[in-house]
């Protein structure tokens, strides 16, 4: 019997409650006596708050309180920033504002009422006397002398300035003999998880305990954070994640309204409920990117790169979210040398405040805000050199005996084979034919485009100790236990949170694999702070690395005591026990088989245990990896612009990833398949748009363009296997890899479509209007 | 707020109630019934988690006062599946790896129902274009193209 179940294209254990209806999401619960809660948010991008009435709200009937932030006051903390840089500005975020307003969102007021309905009608019946004040939405007007400020703290709304670097770049650019520049702008994205955040708070006052049922990727963090605001003790808080859909970084935080939720649910003494509206989302939920980055790229006249230089104005928003300052700085300037073996390197990225939502992690955070300055700048340089883009990346990719190989950056890259994966995604697409293609399209008239992306990515944010050294306050690792009970049944416990990924089924198909059991036989139990006690959760595509190893430790602890257990009952040294199959025999000895199970009753039972074994298989781990991974590939996009519309086709997309071994190749295909159409979000349609004075226009899915099914092809696709030897499954992240794969392969593609027409290189996104303007000003 | 009488039909069901006017339909279905597979994603007819199918068509119930379906036929989410059995399209999403977080195949699945009724053999472009007032933001809508496919074929086979 074969239980080989690791590398299986296993249907997902977790669909048949979702394609019935049955899934469980914050919005679903319904708990006794529940009430709802709707909030206040400013409607000024900066202003003073002179006076706040509320008694006209309070006396609709059905509301049974309203909070302003002065109830809050020293009752509840500031929501805390967890990153910090060195010589940051950390301004208090309070999480009803008190005096002043930063952002439009801003909470002012929290109205709690016998439904929902009646809640926002209180909301209307709020008298808020603003006094506004100037506003800045740009970065690089916050930073200019004389710029509205938003904090006392930080007059200057520099939140930090921050540098990275290797080599020398001064003399790499001094003895260049080329150089490239670029301005390029990574505009602001909005999340847009289809399921907007909500919370329930439910207090019990008999206990001294409250439960919080939240839409998030990090129920621990949240626990953690949550005792901290609202003076809490943390083993009393229980914070249970329940289905969450979608997340890509989003729900990655603790936000203000889980702090006056949980504070509301107490003061009134029943359990409320808040769901956020699209228009909250867009409003109030974490913002992605939004980089000015200034860009130089040195060479030689072969193509060979021989630096790098970027400055980057970083757009936080009005207050630091919970890792804000790490995605600009740390996750962003570790890769900026990306494949590539660049000597000298050097970033410099200044975070500034201003009044908007606040930035964070956005799917990829900072690795795609750097492929995309990287990739555009290989194509730029070899437009300059008129060389092939694709010899251009072949030129100065890590050899494939380099690994581990340490960038000038200081980091290490654990494993890889860029070319591999670059020749074989010039093989699917035909490369040579589509050139020939594009050569034959272009004497027609017609503006074809062919586009590259080479990527790495640094994931499975890891090494608790590297985290803790650029800042991060929080861990790298990751716990699991399994728990066999006396039958041989087994249940897992995992701080991995799964917000749509299905580690239920991944991480079964690890124990399924490992014990020789059926999956059916292994539960998988994640996203409940009450039952899994510790977790770090899910971000940074590291489930897989980080809380798979974590399984997959625990199963071996559990293998051997049940190795041992068999040596003692079978009468045979330990080391001559084979367990495969599910069956435990002494070598050359199949017939004395007993099942796993039969140990777990064994195990259970204790009636003959060895000396000194615990009665029971039962494990758990908390894994730390040792570094973090570093999946790769390369994607093509083929692309056909119209010149009289600006309109562009997507012909083709070809995508080659590694992320090593696969646990299960549908689930990765779907990551990629979902990032592919986000990193092209981005490049084509999707960006958030304020005015002057600080109003987002871009407030609802009819103003903010996300993708639909019709603007793509079937996308092809493969993968490269290089295993990871960071840990014993030999996996590597794939959550965020076609997020920053696919941006700068689409915006390569039009650009090379639009080269015959002298044009170099338009900012995304890549609506009709703007290659529109582009062309009709080329000409 | 003076309450309306509304009867109607859901999932083979008959419902009489007493509702504000103003109730979403939505919004009776998820609090008043407990039908809380459908979802509400965007609140603005954009996103398509909302659709139930209304009288046989799908419609985005955010966007429908539950008074305006008073008499009407309603199948949600809930109904589709059979004594046990999954519909064809529940089926082709599971089989296709149609869905990660799952927050918008409910209203997926009802747009696809719609779909294949009006051609039951849909070429993939046919497909595309027919989700286009349905948002996912998981899967980019590739392995959905699939399952959809895939419940063609089966529903064509067995009809």
């Amino acid at each position: 019997m074969t239980t080989q179940l690791i590398g299986q294209r296993v249907k997902r254990r977790e669909d048949p409650s979702l394609i019935t209806g049955q899934g469980q999401y914050v919005d679903d619960i319904k708990l006794p006596g529940m009430a709802a809660i709707a909030f206040l948010r400013s409607p000024h991008a900066h202003a003073r708050i002179r006076g706040l009435e509320t008694a006209p709200a309070v006396a609709l009937p059905g509301v049974l309180g309203v909070f302003s932030g002065k109830d809050l006051s020293g009752i509840i903390n500031p929501v805390p920033t967890g990153w910090h840089l060195p010589n940051m500005k950390a301004p208090p975020h309070p999480a009803i504002a008190t005096d002043r307003v930063r952002y439009k969102g801003d909470i002012v007021a929290a109205v709690v009422a016998q439904d929902r309905y009646i809640a926002e009608d209180a909301l209307n019946q709020i008298q808020v006397d603003y006094e506004p004040l100037p506003a800045v939405v740009s970065q690089e007007e916050a930073i200019k002398p004389g710029a509205p400020a938003l904090h006392e703290e930080a007059a200057d709304n520099v939140a930090f300035q921050w540098t990275i670097g290797g080599g020398d770049a001064a003399r790499a650019f001094d003895e260049a003999e080329v150089v490239v520049r670029q301005r390029i702008v990574n505009q602001r994205l909005i999340p847009n998880a289809m399921e907007a955040r909500g919370a329930i708070a439910r207090w019990d006052n008999a206990t001294g305990e409250l439960t919080l049922w939240s839409a998030t990727q990090v129920p621990h963090l949240v626990r953690l954070l949550l005792a901290l605001t609202n003076n809490l003790e943390e083993h009393k808080v229980r914070v249970i994640a329940p289905d969450v859909g979608g997340g890509f970084g989003s729900k990655l935080y603790f936000y203000p309204e889980e702090a006056a939720t949980a504070f509301i649910a107490r003061r009134i003494g029943r359990p409320v409920k808040w769901t956020e509206g699209r228009q909250e989302n867009y409003l109030a939920t974490i913002h992605g990117r939004d980089h000015v980055q200034d860009v130089e790229i040195a060479a030689k006249r072969d193509g060979t790169i021989t630096g790098l230089r970027t400055r980057v104005v970083a757009n936080l928003g009005a207050y630091l979210s919970t890792f804000a300052a790490g995605i600009p700085s740390v996750l962003f300037g570790v890769v900026l040398s990306g494949p590539y073996r660049i000597p000298n390197v050097s970033c410099e990225v200044i975070g500034a405040f201003t009044n908007t939502t606040p930035v964070d992690a956005y799917r990829g955070a900072g690795r795609p805000e750097a492929t995309y300055l990287l990739e555009r700048m290989v194509d730029l340089l070899a437009a300059e050199l008129k060389m092939d883009p694709a010899e251009v990346r072949r030129k100065n990719f890590i050899p494939a005996d380099a690994f581990p190989y340490t960038s000038a950056l200081g980091v290490t890259y654990d494993s890889g084979n860029y070319p591999a994966a670059l020749d074989r995604a010039l093989e699917l697409a035909n490369y040579e034919g589509l050139r020939r293609q594009q050569a034959a399209a272009r004497a027609e008239g017609r503006l074809l485009g062919i586009g590259l992306s080479s990527w790495i990515e640094v994931s499975g944010a890891a090494p608790s100790q590297v985290l803790a050294a650029v800042g991060a306050g929080g861990a790298g690792w990751e716990s699991s236990t399994v728990q066999v009970v006396a039958t041989g049944k087994v249940t897992v416990l995992t701080g991995s949170s799964s917000h749509g990924q299905g580690h239920e089924t991944a991480f079964a198909q690890i124990v399924a694999d490992r014990l020789g059991i059926p999956m059916e036989d292994v539960d998988v139990v994640h996203g409940d702070t009450g039952v899994v006690r510790y977790g770090v959760g899910t971000f940074a595509s590291r489930s897989a690395a980080v809380g798979g190893t974590a399984l997959y430790n625990s199963l071996e602890k559990v293998r051997e005591k049940a190795r041992k257990i068999a040596a003692h009952l079978m009468e045979a040294s330990e080391d001559d026990i084979v367990f495969e199959g599910g069956k435990l025999y002494p070598k050359g000895v199949p017939d004395k088989a007993k099942t796993f199970q039969e140990i777990a009753l064994a195990a259970h039972f204790a009636a003959d245990l060895p000396s000194g074994v615990e009665p029971v298989l039962d494990a758990t781990t908390f894994y730390n990896p040792e570094n973090f991974t570093w999946p790769f590939g390369t994607h093509c996009a083929v692309v056909e612009v119209d010149r009289e519309t600006g309109n562009v086709r997507l012909l083709r997309y070809i995508g080659v990833d590694d992320c090593g071994n696969v646990i299960n190749p549908l689930l990765v295909e779907g990551q990629v398949h979902g990032g592919i159409v986000q990193g092209l979000g981005q490049a084509w349609t999707e960006g958030a748009v304020y005015d002057p004075e600080g109003q987002l226009l871009s407030a609802s899915m009819m103003d903010y363009a996300i993708p639909r099914a019709d603007q793509f092809p079937t996308f092809e696709l493969d993968r490269t296997v290089t295993p990871s030897p960071v840990n014993p499954l030999g996996v590597k992240g794939v959550g965020e890899a076609g997020t920053i794969a696919s941006t700068p392969a689409f915006v390569n593609a039009v650009m090379d479509a639009l080269a015959p027409m002298g044009i170099r290189h338009v900012d995304m996104p890549l609506t009709p209007e703007r290659l529109w303007r582009a062309i009709t000003a080329s000409q | 707020m003076a309450d309306h009488s509304i009867s109607l039909t859901i999932n083979g069901v008959k419902r009489d109630s007493q509702v504000p006017a103003r109730l979403l339909l939505v919004h009776y279905l998820r609090d008043v019934l407990g039908l809380t597979g459908t979802h509400v994603g965007c609140d603005t007819s954009q996103c398509g988690a909302c659709a139930v199918l209304l009288n046989g068509s799908a419609v985005k119930a955010c966007t429908v006062l539950a008074v305006q379906a008073d008499g009407a036929q309603i199948t949600t989410i809930e109904g589709l599946a059979q004594d046990g059995q999954l519909h064809p399209i529940q089926q082709g999403f599971w089989e296709e790896h149609g869905l990660q977080c799952g927050f918008c195949t409910p209203g997926m699945i009802i747009a696809a129902h719609q779909l294949l009724e009006r051609n039951p053999s849909p070429s993939e472009e046919q497909i595309r274009h027919g989700l286009e007032g349905n948002l996912c933001r998981c899967t980019g809508y590739h392995n959905i193209v699939k399952a959809i496919q895939h419940a063609a074929g089966a529903m064509r086979r067995s009809p």
